[in-house]
């Protein structure tokens, strides 16, 4: 067998051109021509796309910024967290902070505090929230909350070598555990009802078609230089080290290399990105309370990395889109169908489509080229395309 | 007289009552292919576990030597990566390598150099890294096979591949357990004789069951028999093998 001298082995170009366009079109397709569309084309037109559906791509969006960060800790790092959905949703918390603040005295009760807060008897302002009068600082309080939380519980579990099914049990008991937490309405955090009613997002009313607009393109920008960041992150030699870690962490941990700082590397980014998105699906839904953080919702997560395809980056977004659009359609048909299609759809993709939905081109490839390969070579005189 | 490079003195490790490794007192001189043999269950592998850093002994010294002088450098406080930093290689029982990966790109992962996280991000290779790795690719006769995935290879290639990984971190220890395990009687030999070439430039200790090898690679080497978790005896292989107590408790055994 010949062996092509790969200069491209470890260090490959980050994207072909070919890649490069696989890339762009769909970005700029849904981060400019959309909302264009959707700003300038008359109500009726066919092309445009309705108020009600950018909103709900944007959304997909943030869920599939969400997915990514699940498979690049479990296909990639070979790290099973049922407890994404946390992180998630304490970004989606501390900036929702920021968007309850913003309602000023336009709340049910007329008053300068927070809804619930009067509802709950508070005379003034908890001191940690003041800060969050500022966008910035919620902003960013929704990148270092969940990776503050991530650093400790990793720092915790990777030190003792928790690995396996084990840590897949805690990251679910701190998501539930966390949630438990949020549900107390003396935790200060607006009990089970959490955060809702938001006004405005700096300065702009969120009804207007127009904000709504601008989040959508914030989360499609989001989603992209997501999935370039961790492309390039698994591209790298640091990439290749997190699938040896996942395949085989005994042989990189006595090559020498430090494989809990690896772990905890990439658990905290990931918690910082997801967080990030939280943020931006929070003023996009109108409400964060503390179902989000539900182990449901992280193993949701899960299920739209196994049916997109995990170990791959493209696989998530095209399963967190599939799987959403889905239950959009499953949840207004048949809501009570919901969970078992879910399940079966898991149990589906497990048995038979091992790949996710990212294989099927190469199944049908393949299947395509056994029925084309004729039995005898004769009998088929025409040459293969 | 030289000193040691490592040194073990006194070293007891108990699992659950069992005592795998006992007393055990052991010498490796720098630039030395030491055999180890013994029974199984003898210890051969927590040995190398306590060397390593994947177990801690319950009592007794285990000193590494970083220059000339006599070791000094207690190994019982360290951890996996820290031992493979100062310069300990070990290659498994059952080979080891990254299965999903390149033969190449294992041999990146392996090459000596930075190990943190950020220079993982932004790391290089260089031509001079790469002219290293197609040396060490022939020299284990994989160059043919630099792109197929190490998965993919045989039994006797992957412990090349192995050997060539540990190699590839330029290591002044190198700690082998089976190198033949699984190869033919042709490959076994080409083992011995690539391990045979190392000797000098790295000290080598070798674990192995197979007599004829074990023959091949001690030529005017010490083997050093491991009996119940001590040493049982030590020496030259013939003295080794006609020496009444091992004949008792392992070669007499059946194996010759």
């Amino acid at each position: 067998m010949s062996a092509p001298e790969k200069l491209s082995d470890v260090e490959p170009r980050f994207f072909s051109r070919a890649q490069w366009i696989a890339f762009l079109v769909p970005t700029l397709v849904l981060a400019l021509l959309l909302p264009l569309l959707n700003a300038f084309l008359p109500a009726e037109h066919f092309l445009r796309p309705s108020d009600f559906t950018l909103n709900l791509y944007g959304k997909y969006a943030t869920y599939a910024v969400l997915a990514l960060g699940v498979d690049l800790l479990w296909g990639y790092l070979g790290i099973l967290s049922l407890g994404q959905a946390l992180f998630f949703a304490l970004g989606g918390y501390a900036f929702g902070m920021h968007l309850l603040l913003m309602i000023g005295k336009d709340g049910q009760y007329k008053s300068d505090l927070p809804d619930y807060m009067v509802f709950l008897g508070y005379k003034e302002l908890p001191a940690h929230w003041a800060p969050f009068h500022s966008f910035p600082f919620a902003a960013f309080a929704a990148l270092w909350v969940p990776a503050l939380l991530a650093f400790v519980f990793g720092w915790l579990a990777f030190r003792s070598r928790v690995k396996g099914v084990y840590l897949s049990i805690l990251t679910q008991a701190l998501t539930y555990a966390a949630a438990l937490l949020f549900f107390r309405n003396d935790f200060g955090f607006g009990g089970n009802n959490g955060f809702t009613d938001f006004k405005r997002v700096l300065g702009a009313e969120l009804s207007s078609p127009d904000t709504r607009r601008w989040l959508y393109f914030a989360s499609i920008v989001l989603l992209a230089l997501v999935f370039l960041l961790y492309r390039w992150l698994t591209r790298a030699k640091f990439g290749h080290l997190m699938q040896a870690i996942r395949d085989g962490e005994n042989r990189v941990l006595f090559s020498g290399y430090a494989t809990a700082r690896y772990k905890l590397f990439v658990f905290v980014l990931v918690a910082a990105v997801t967080g990030i998105a939280g943020a931006l699906y929070v003023p996009q839904v109108g409400i964060i309370n503390p179902s989000e953080m539900t182990p449901e919702k992280s193993i949701e997560a899960v299920v739209w990395v196994a049916v997109g395809g995990r170990g791959t980056l493209i696989g998530p977004i095209l399963g967190a889109l599939f799987v959403n659009a889905l239950k959009s359609w499953a949840t207004r048909a048949a809501p009570e169908l919901w969970l078992y299609i879910l399940g079966g759809l898991f149990v589906g993709v497990v048995l038979l489509l091992p790949g996710g939905l990212v294989s099927i081109p190469g199944k049908i490839k393949a299947l395509v080229a056994r029925l084309r390969r004729p039995p005898a070579s004769p009998a088929s005189p025409e040459p293969a395309a | 007289m030289a000193h040691p490079i490592l040194q073990a003195e006194e070293v007891t490790k108990t699992y659950d009552g069992f005592r795998a490794i006992n007393k055990l007192n052991f010498y490796l001189f720098p630039g030395e292919l030491r055999t180890v043999i013994g029974p199984n269950g003898a210890g051969k592998s927590t040995f190398f576990d306590l060397l390593t850093g994947r177990a801690k002994p319950d009592v007794g010294t285990i000193k590494y030597a970083t220059s000339d002088a006599a070791p000094s450098l207690d190994l019982t406080a360290l951890n996996e990566y820290e031992i493979q930093r100062l310069g300990i290689g070990r290659k498994f029982q059952t080979p080891s390598v990254f299965a999903e990966h390149t033969v190449f790109t294992n041999l990146v992962l392996s090459l000596k150099g930075p190990r943190g996280v950020f220079s993982s991000l932004f790391h290089r290779l260089d031509s001079e890294q790469r002219d290293r790795i197609d040396a060490l690719l022939k020299l284990v006769r994989l160059d043919g096979k630099r792109a197929s995935k190490a998965g993919l290879l045989s039994h006797g290639e992957k412990q090349w591949l192995e050997i060539a990984m540990l190699l590839a971190s330029e290591p002044r220890v190198l700690l082998v357990d089976e190198p033949a395990a699984g190869m033919t009687d042709e490959e076994t030999h080409r083992t011995g004789e690539l391990l045979l070439s190392l000797r000098g430039k790295h000290s080598i200790v070798v674990v192995e069951h197979d007599m004829t090898f074990v023959k091949q690679i001690s030529e005017g080497g010490q083997v050093t028999v491991l009996h119940q978790g001590s040493v049982l005896c030590e020496g030259k292989f013939d003295e080794v093998q006609s020496d009444p107590q091992v004949r008792a408790v392992y070669l007499g055994r059946g194996k010759h």
